[in-house]
């Protein structure tokens, strides 16, 4: 018990320490520790969407992290329920092959990636970003859905088809709703990783009109001085959504994360 | 409604395993078959064969006029009731019931009043807004059923559908079924591993074994002149006794065949006025009639024999008894083949 508060407030403290300081003035910010915050100001918040326009990167980051869960579930969905289902030749080492693309390091791929990108004339644009994200993220994808959908059981299916329902039809009447949990939790894992990946949105932008939030963050420091107070109000903004999403859907997560582990 | 003819219908697994091999079956219109066996044998094959989850990998299947055997299921116009049930846990009783229905493109008012015809009929009238995990053993058997009936289908498909039950419900449903069947004259094909409620439900039985139809029968042909063996054996309870033929001496019709000898054609005399001596090792009162484990033979290590005898007078055990065999109702058996030896009267 002891132990797992301390646990808890060790990991809990540097958001409390950047909350509080993202609404600490930037001359008091390396004064004394600011445990308990006597006056708050939303100076840097201001300073943020005001003159920085902070939103534009908010906008990249939503519509490439969204774009991309949406065509992982839907893609990796199907993809998924095909490999748990059916028996072909071979599926063991598709399966292998999809996880073994997941694992590369970022890095090793950046390059190729660039030059690809670049004879696309893709470089700059959201579809520049959001198809590499979905190389990653779609292994992911189709791993977690894979072990859903294989918990589900197959009568039920059949006995869809055999009451008249396509294999589709039956994928969509009967497969999805039971699978909601795990298609839920997929995509804020998805989402949560395109959300705060950052070497590809670094490499595969040129100007702050198409960076994501991670990349504008990063890129705030100056030549002769750090906004911390900025710095700080950024990052809280960018965790904000992906927090929400996660308490919003909480029930859900927890059910999909242990879904198959009793019967329901 | 429609017959279903299977013609030299095979299935070999992508492992190499043969479930079902050369299978000739024709399921009259409105005929209530029933597919039995040991586990393994291949029945729910060939039923999943007939519903279309399964394809054939050699033969020809029929409904009707109209040849299936590439068709998926949707097309056949089929109903089936599985083991597990399969009820879509997401959907109340009363869309569970009429999915099949909006599946193919039924309207409101119809779906509607079937369901409701179907639920009166099934006495789920009073669950319809309730989901699967909120209802008895019993009322999910019938959801199940309810989801079959609904659909006025060409044909029933049953998947071993009591085997989720207790005895009791078990057995009140197989009337249910029986009178179920009588009502909607639909062409059924029943699959189950329990010889009994093969023999109480078919119109005719079919006994399978290592993917080998055995023998298609009325149940009292079956019971009465199975075509081998392993047919005598796995009808009847208890089990058909098995004796060298020559134990009877010039009983036989012909040398070195099996004699088989159901419990219920034996009867218990006096010591040394039957046709055997035996010793009374067990004795099983079952209510309306007494279940024996003879041994024969003098050292009492000889072949056990089950008889079926009345209840009075008492018997006691480790005493000798003798044996009467009902000469008209023995069974003889090629030792090989285990195929039977007619004997003509």
């Amino acid at each position: 018990m002891v132990a797992l508060t301390l646990l808890v407030m060790a990991s809990a403290f540097p958001f409390y320490w950047a909350i509080v300081s993202s609404f600490t003035p930037e001359s008091r910010l390396f004064q004394s520790p600011p445990l308990f915050p006597a006056d708050l100001v939303l100076d840097h918040y201001r300073t943020l969407f005001n003159e920085r326009n902070f939103w534009v990167p908010v906008r990249n980051s939503l519509i490439v992290a969204g774009t991309t869960t949406a065509f992982c579930v839907a893609i990796g969905g199907l993809c998924a329920y095909a490999l748990a289902r059916l028996e072909f030749r071979g599926k063991s080492l598709l399966l292998g092959v999809i996880l073994a693309v997941g694992m590369f390091p970022q890095i090793s791929v950046v390059s190729p990636l660039y030059l690809v990108l670049r004879q696309l004339r893709l470089i700059n644009t959201y579809p520049g970003l959001i198809l590499p994200y979905l190389t990653f993220a779609m292994p992911l994808t189709i791993w977690l859905l894979v072990g859903f959908f294989r918990q589900l059981p197959a009568e039920l299916e059949e006995a869809a088809m055999v009451d008249g329902a396509s294999r589709l039809r039956a994928f969509r009447e009967v497969i999805v709703p039971l699978a909601l949990p795990g298609l839920a939790t997929t995509a804020i894992l998805t989402f949560v990783y395109s959300w705060n990946e950052f070497l590809f949105a670094l490499s595969f932008t040129l100007g702050p009109e198409r960076q994501t939030v991670p990349v504008a963050i990063a890129l705030f420091r100056g030549q002769y001085q750090v906004p911390w107070g900025q710095i700080l109000a950024a990052a809280i903004v960018a965790t904000a959504p992906v927090t929400l999403l996660v308490l919003a859907f909480q029930r859900r997560i927890v059910q999909g994360l242990t879904a198959g582990a009793v019967k329901g | 409604m429609a017959a279903v003819r299977l013609e030299g219908i095979s299935k070999t697994y992508p492992n190499g395993h043969v479930a079902v091999r050369g299978l000739d079956l024709e399921i009259g219109d409105g005929e209530f078959m029933v597919l039995v066996g040991p586990s393994g044998c291949g029945k729910s094959t060939v039923l999943r064969m007939i519903a279309g989850l399964e394809t054939p990998t050699g033969g020809r299947m029929l409904i009707g006029d109209r040849d299936v055997t590439a068709l998926p299921p949707q097309e056949r116009d089929i109903a089936m009731v599985f083991q597990s049930y399969a009820l879509y846990p997401h959907m109340t009783v009363r869309e569970n019931l009429g999915f099949g229905l909006r599946m193919r493109g039924a309207t409101r008012p119809v779906i509607a009043e079937r369901v409701e015809e179907a639920s009166r009929v099934l006495g789920l009238a009073a669950v319809l807004d309730r989901k699967p995990a909120q209802l008895s053993g019993g009322q999910r058997q019938r959801v199940a059923l309810g989801r079959a009936i609904v659909r006025e289908p060409k044909v029933f498909l049953f998947d071993e559908p009591l085997s989720n039950l207790d005895a009791k419900l078990r057995v009140e449903t197989r009337a249910e079924l029986a009178r179920l069947h009588r009502r909607l004259k639909a062409t059924a094909v029943y699959v189950t591993h329990d010889q009994e409620e093969a023999m109480t439900l078919g119109g005719r039985v079919a006994v399978l074994r290592d993917g080998y139809l055995q023998q298609a029968a009325p149940p009292m042909e079956l019971y009465r002149r199975p075509a081998n063996r392993f047919v005598a054996g796995f009808v009847g309870s208890p089990e058909m006794n098995f004796l060298p033929g020559d134990i009877l001496g010039a009983a036989a019709p012909g040398p070195g065949l099996t004699l088989g000898v159901r419990p219920h054609d034996l009867a218990i005399v006096a010591a040394g006025a039957g046709d055997l001596d035996a010793w009374v090792d067990v004795v099983e009162p079952r209510g309306s009639e007494l279940l024996l484990y003879l041994r024969l033979g003098a050292d009492r290590a000889g072949a056990e024999l089950r008889v079926i005898t009345a209840p009075e007078p008492p018997i006691e055990v480790e005493r000798v008894v003798g044996v009467a065999f009902d000469r008209a109702r023995l069974h003889w058996f090629e030792p090989e083949s285990g195929q039977r030896v007619e004997v003509s009267r």
